[in-house]
């Protein structure tokens, strides 16, 4: 087991402040990369991390860096720290337990990208972790990491902890940034993609709190160290929160590139007493799930594509036998639908119709031929729209009918019978939802 | 929501006083705003080069004061942002943890997850029971809420901003009981004191991970 980068030492009483963070060795790579390397050094080894972004989409940080355009014009970092997808919560543990290394992270790849203000953009709903990061805030910036001229090395940063009102959409980057300029959170239209035109129509970098936490171990172990752990596409290690059906959930760090079998049976302990697992949902809420067939997959990026699915944000959610496949179909797409912002008609209809379709099922009036027409529903949404929230709802409902369609069948048959009347057999009882 | 609060939500049916344009930035001589209020909006304003970044931290704020983004709240941030109430009207009814129906000034806020993690764990009857307990107590401000980015401790719940879970039914009427006294909320099933899941962290604690206490 590779040791960990992350989680070394979390539960380390007052590791939350200054004090102890760098009595244990923080804020020395920020020392390091600021007074002796270059910004070009610091992007070199970022670079040959190969670190991916740790938020869901995988890109590969370095080149996120390289995008930003050179010159004179003002950069701003911003941390996405909305952390919603559903199943994830490991940075909420980051930024609970060790703010000063996401502080020290940011620091950095502000270097890096010249980035003269950043923000951090937390969840309204995350109050406790958000004061956290305000207090060590306050604490880096008296210590000199955060303000003007970093220990004399010219760079300056502003840094501020800014807190949002409860929506999913503000994790899309595009959507955050329009909720931190102080607007409904509706996605922009890509390209021009934030590197080249972002906050306040400035260039701008934003990375997953996971990632940025990430920046001070590559520092300090050099990127091409950090390059192998993990797999030749997947390097590093991994937090990833498991959740649902199983006995021990919480947050784990892996290596990536292991079993999925050894987190979801090893760490976390395997579905309850005397249950199987049905499916799983490997990488938040929005990734097509899997099934017990599929627990032999290598847990890295690449496996999981290869697989059908996708590691998202590392979020394994665990449904055991004992839950109805509709019940998960209905609890997905209601947040979907819940949670689009109503800016493009496939994503705002798609899902409000996916509900209706599965409603009607749960109510006795659906045929087989719904479940074609709900299909159809989820390929007409998916690339359709200006940010992937419709996609995020399609994928999975699409890979539950085409991996349980004869239970959705079961199950359409059964109410369809429940629904003759009270002398009918009113088949096995259903877990309510 | 309190049928003794007398204000009508602004909606399809209810519209918003008429004789007030929402396009028009309000005058500061006729509306008149809180000092702490007006200081704290201020003091958001002043973090970014857009002023209207604040929007979300002001109206929170203004939030905390009158119980809910009423049209009053509205009116008093933008007047000391100078924006119309209009625009944060639009920003207002997008976000969740705004209300733009009457809460009452000073309610506890208690979201219930009731996402995936934490129905599969009973997330809805855990919902039920507390909307129950809570009955028609206008202090008591129950919602249910899409996932809270807790399913280590699923089913859970947020008591202004304190986590706390596995809760079971039985857990309500204690936790009930806590948010009305303006206590502590259940400090035994506090996220905050939890300890990290991961056996191999190297925590000089040696107990049960998940369920040992945390270094503060």
């Amino acid at each position: 087991m590779t040791d960990k980068l992350l989680f070394d030492r979390i539960d380390e009483p007052g590791l939350a402040t200054r004090e102890v963070y760098e009595r244990r060795g923080g804020y020395a790579s920020l020392r390091k990369a600021l007074t002796e390397m270059t910004p070009e050094q610091v992007l070199a080894e970022l670079e040959a991390s190969n670190l991916r972004g740790r938020g869901g989409a995988g890109f590969q940080m370095g080149k996120k860096v390289s995008f930003l355009p050179h010159g004179p014009v003002e950069h701003y970092l911003v941390c996405n720290a909305d952390e919603s997808e559903p199943g994830t919560f490991k940075d909420r543990e980051l930024m609970q337990k060790t703010p000063h290394m996401l502080i020290e992270g940011i620091v950095i790849a502000s270097y890096a990208a010249r980035a003269s203000r950043s923000f951090i953009y937390i969840r309204g709903e995350y109050v406790q972790q958000a004061d956290v990061l305000d207090a060590a805030l306050a604490e880096a910036r008296e210590a000199g990491f955060v303000g003007e001229d970093i220990l004399g090395s010219g760079h300056s940063l502003s840094l501020v902890v800014h807190r949002g009102a409860g929506a999913y959409i503000c994790g899309e980057e595009t959507g955050l940034l329009d909720s931190l300029e102080g607007k409904r959170g509706n996605p922009r239209l890509k390209p021009p993609f934030p590197a080249n035109q972002g906050l306040y129509q400035g260039p701008t970098l934003i990375n997953n709190v996971e990632t940025l936490c990430t920046v001070p171990a590559i520092l300090r172990m050099g990127g091409a160290e950090y390059a192998r752990i993990g797999t030749e596409q997947s390097t590093g290690t991994k937090l990833v929160s498991v959740s649902g059906h199983v006995q021990r959930p919480g947050n784990y760090e892996i290596e990536l590139g292991i079993p999925s079998r050894e987190i979801i049976y090893g760490l976390a302990g395997g579905p309850l007493e005397g249950r199987k697992v049905k499916c799983w949902f490997p990488g938040g809420s929005s990734a097509p799930v899997l099934t017990g067939d599929d627990l032999d997959v290598p847990y890295d990026f690449e496996s999981m594509a290869k697989a059908g699915s996708m590691l998202g944000s590392g979020a394994i959610i665990v449904v055991d036998d004992s839950t109805p496949i509709l019940d998960v179909a209905l609890k997905t797409a209601k947040f979907y639908r819940h949670e689009s912002c109503g800016k493009c008609t496939p994503c705002r209809e798609g899902t409000n119709w996916t509900v209706k379709m599965l409603e009607r099922i749960d109510r006795g009036e659906a045929t087989p031929m719904d479940l074609e027409i709900m299909a159809s529903v989820q390929e007409h949404i998916i690339g359709n729209c200006l940010c992937v929230l419709g996609d995020a709802m399609a994928m999975p409902i699409g890979s539950m009918i085409a991996k349980f369609r004869d239970e959705f069948e079961e199950h359409i048959e059964m109410r369809r019978m429940q629904g003759l009347g009270p002398t009918a057999d009113a088949g096995p009882a259903l877990a309510t939802a | 929501m309190s049928a003794a609060d007398t204000t009508a939500a602004r909606g399809w049916d209810v519209p918003a006083d008429l004789n007030k344009d929402p396009a028009t930035i309000p005058d500061p001589a006729t509306t008149p705003v809180p000092a702490d209020l007006r200081r704290e909006i201020e003091a958001h304003m002043a973090l970014y080069p857009d002023t209207r970044s604040a929007a979300l931290p002001a109206l929170a704020a203004a939030q905390r004061v009158h119980g809910w983004c009423s049209p009053e709240a509205i009116d008093q941030v933008a007047c000391v942002m100078r924006v119309t109430p209009a625009e944060l009207d639009a920003v207002a009814t997008f976000y969740d943890m705004l209300y733009t129906e009457p809460v009452a000034k000073g309610a506890r806020s208690i979201y219930v997850c009731t996402n995936i993690s934490c129905s599969l764990r009973g997330a809805d009857e855990l919902y039920a029971t507390m909307r129950d307990a809570a009955g028609d107590d206008a202090a008591i401000n129950v919602r249910s809420f899409e996932c809270l980015g807790a399913c280590d401790i699923a089913p859970m719940a947020s008591v202004d901003g304190v986590y706390v879970g596995p809760l079971t039914p039985e857990d309500v009427p204690q936790l009930i009981e806590d948010a009305r006294a303006g206590r502590e909320v259940l400090p035994d099933k506090q996220l905050a004191r939890r300890a990290c899941a991961d056996p191999d962290v190297g925590d000089s604690s040696s107990s049960t991970p998940g369920g040992r206490e945390a270094g503060a």
